[in-house]
């Protein structure tokens, strides 16, 4: 259930999705306006606190925060000085301190948004903890998937890539089953996690058997530093295996569209003609995280603890 | 996802409740019909320059009373006035001290508002409040020539120097009453409902926010 922060999709169920997305379809209207700022969150404070380097997700979130007229703290300490997990904990009690009305963080560990937000008064938003959750990226990805299909329920969704080291995949797979989409896994046997199935997926070695009949293909950024590792394949074996182009794309659908949560790697996930244009949605993506965020700021900025 | 008109599901639920308390029939469907062309003449005779009309309804009762005025300022003059949605959810000024936040509306604003004489349309007025978060979302489209408000029914009790310009139906109401407005679009009603809640003088449009919030 939507409680006082969002950490992972996993956490909500079907109505607190729905209303997420009904509040962000609502929200985009604003940033179609000449003056794209209403006044809700006039004299609150959000702090995003990333310790984790990401311009896009911070950018979004602080362009959200500031349409809501809220303002917004940019905090990032660089990693190398808070490795620590005390220290960590230092820090976001200090800014707790400063009484934010939210916080959103970004952590290369898993679990720290959640052991941080047991800390705080303010309401914690994950912006990506590890290979855990990064559920924002997951709820604009469902945005844009019911913009362009008009509903989730039934939809095949296809997700490629690293799966195993993926937050992305791991929130869509947990919002898209919510939704009642099917969801399947595509990607070399060292990038699939092991006992995949039981997030209630199907997982596939061959990209041509996970499209057949796909409505959305969704590629995941590989990170190629992982490729040419003693397990993983080449970059030039994972793109001519598993990345997309469009003769690729005649094993989904007709109007199956193509996913990215960004920044594409060119060549490797996506061909630079299918990076570029339809059936590629990915701007929408960043255009709706706008809304998305500012969706979930305005359900979650300013509600505290309950008083003992 | 939700629609935003009287008569749907969400509507219907959150008037469902008050149907056990003593509820009494303000206006039928024939009597809005009538409030409503009167108040089409009254703008016709209120404003010299008709092109400049812009018919700006507040979900959800406002949005079906807009149009309705639309159609009779057509048949009576002639006129083709554009018509808008507005919701005024984020310019609320209780979201802070409430704390959950209401389900939002739709706003569809399709034409600039500058040198407009902009006509807020709402179902219920009361205490200014909204008609206030309203001419807020306003300027924030543009610099109307002049805002005015039309109002199916008036039931008084205002917080803020706020005059409505175009009434259909004065009524008095206490505290505790309800005034709703309900029904699909083309056999439209007006109920009041007494007592039931103990809210105070909250308006209306924040009651109804508040039966629709999701726990």
């Amino acid at each position: 259930m939507l409680g006082r922060g969002l950490l992972g999709i996993e956490d909500l169920d079907r109505d607190d999705i729905e209303k997420i997305l009904d509040t962000a379809m609502k929200m985009k209207e604003i940033g179609e306006r000449d003056v794209k700022k209403v006044p809700t969150l006039r004299g609150r404070t959000i702090i995003n606190l990333f310790f984790e380097p990401s311009t896009r997700t911070r950018t979004s979130f602080e362009i959200a925060g500031k349409r809501l007229s809220a303002d917004v703290v940019n905090f990032s300490p660089s990693s190398s000085s808070l490795t620590k997990s005390e220290s960590i904990l230092d820090t976001a009690k200090t800014l707790d301190a400063m009484d934010p009305d939210a916080v959103v963080i970004r952590h290369k560990v898993a679990g720290v948004p959640k052991r941080i937000a047991d800390e705080l008064n303010a309401p914690v938003i994950n912006a990506g903890d590890g290979a855990h959750e990064h559920p924002t990226q997951a709820l604009l990805d469902m945005m844009t998937v019911l913009e362009e299909k008009g509903r989730l329920d039934g939809l095949t969704v296809t997700i490629i890539g690293d799966i195993a080291h993926s937050r992305v995949a791991r929130s869509n797979i947990y919002g898209f089953r919510k939704m009642g989409a099917e969801v399947r896994v595509a990607g070399p046997p060292t990038m699939l996690p092991s006992h995949v199935e039981t997030l209630g997926v199907k997982a596939f070695t061959s990209l041509r058997e996970a499209l057949d009949g796909a409505d959305v293909v969704m590629a995941l950024r590989i990170q190629t530093e992982r490729l040419s590792g003693a397990a993983f394949p080449t970059v030039r074996e994972y793109s001519s295996t598993f990345g997309l182009d469009r003769q690729k794309m005649r094993f989904a659908k007709d109007d199956a569209i193509v996913m990215h949560p960004g920044p594409v790697n060119r060549g490797v996930e996506l061909s630079h003609d299918l990076a570029d244009r339809r059936p590629s949605v990915i701007l929408d993506q960043v255009r709706n995280g706008v809304a998305l965020r500012m969706a979930v700021l305005y359900l979650l900025a300013g509600r505290r603890k309950p008083a003992v | 996802m939700a629609n935003d008109d009287p008569g749907s599901a969400e509507h219907a639920r959150a008037t469902s409740d008050a149907a056990a308390q003593s509820e009494s029939l303000l206006l039928d469907d024939a009597a809005i019909r009538r409030a409503l062309m009167r108040i089409a003449h009254e703008i016709i005779e209120k404003n010299e320059d008709l092109s400049r009309l812009y018919l700006v309804g507040i979900p959800n009762g406002g949005v079906p009373l807009s149009r309705q005025l639309q159609r009779n300022l057509k048949e009576i003059a002639g006129v083709d006035s554009l018509i808008g949605v507005l919701d005024t959810t984020l310019y609320r000024d209780d979201l802070v001290s409430s704390g959950a936040r209401p389900r939002l509306r739709r706003t569809e604003m399709p034409s600039a508002v500058d040198e407009r004489i902009v006509i807020l349309v709402d179902d219920v007025a009361s205490t200014g409040r909204t008609i206030r978060a309203a001419m807020d979302a306003l300027m924030d489209f543009g610099r109307p020539r002049a805002v005015q408000v039309a109002a199916l029914v008036d039931r008084g009790h205002r917080e803020l120097p706020i005059k409505i310009d175009y009434v259909g139906k004065n009524v008095p109401t206490q505290h505790g009453d309800r005034v709703q407005m309900r029904g699909p679009e083309d056999a439209l009603e007006v109920v009041l409902v007494k007592g039931g809640s103990t809210a105070g003088a909250a308006e209306p449009r924040a009651q109804r926010a508040a039966s629709e919030r999701s726990t």
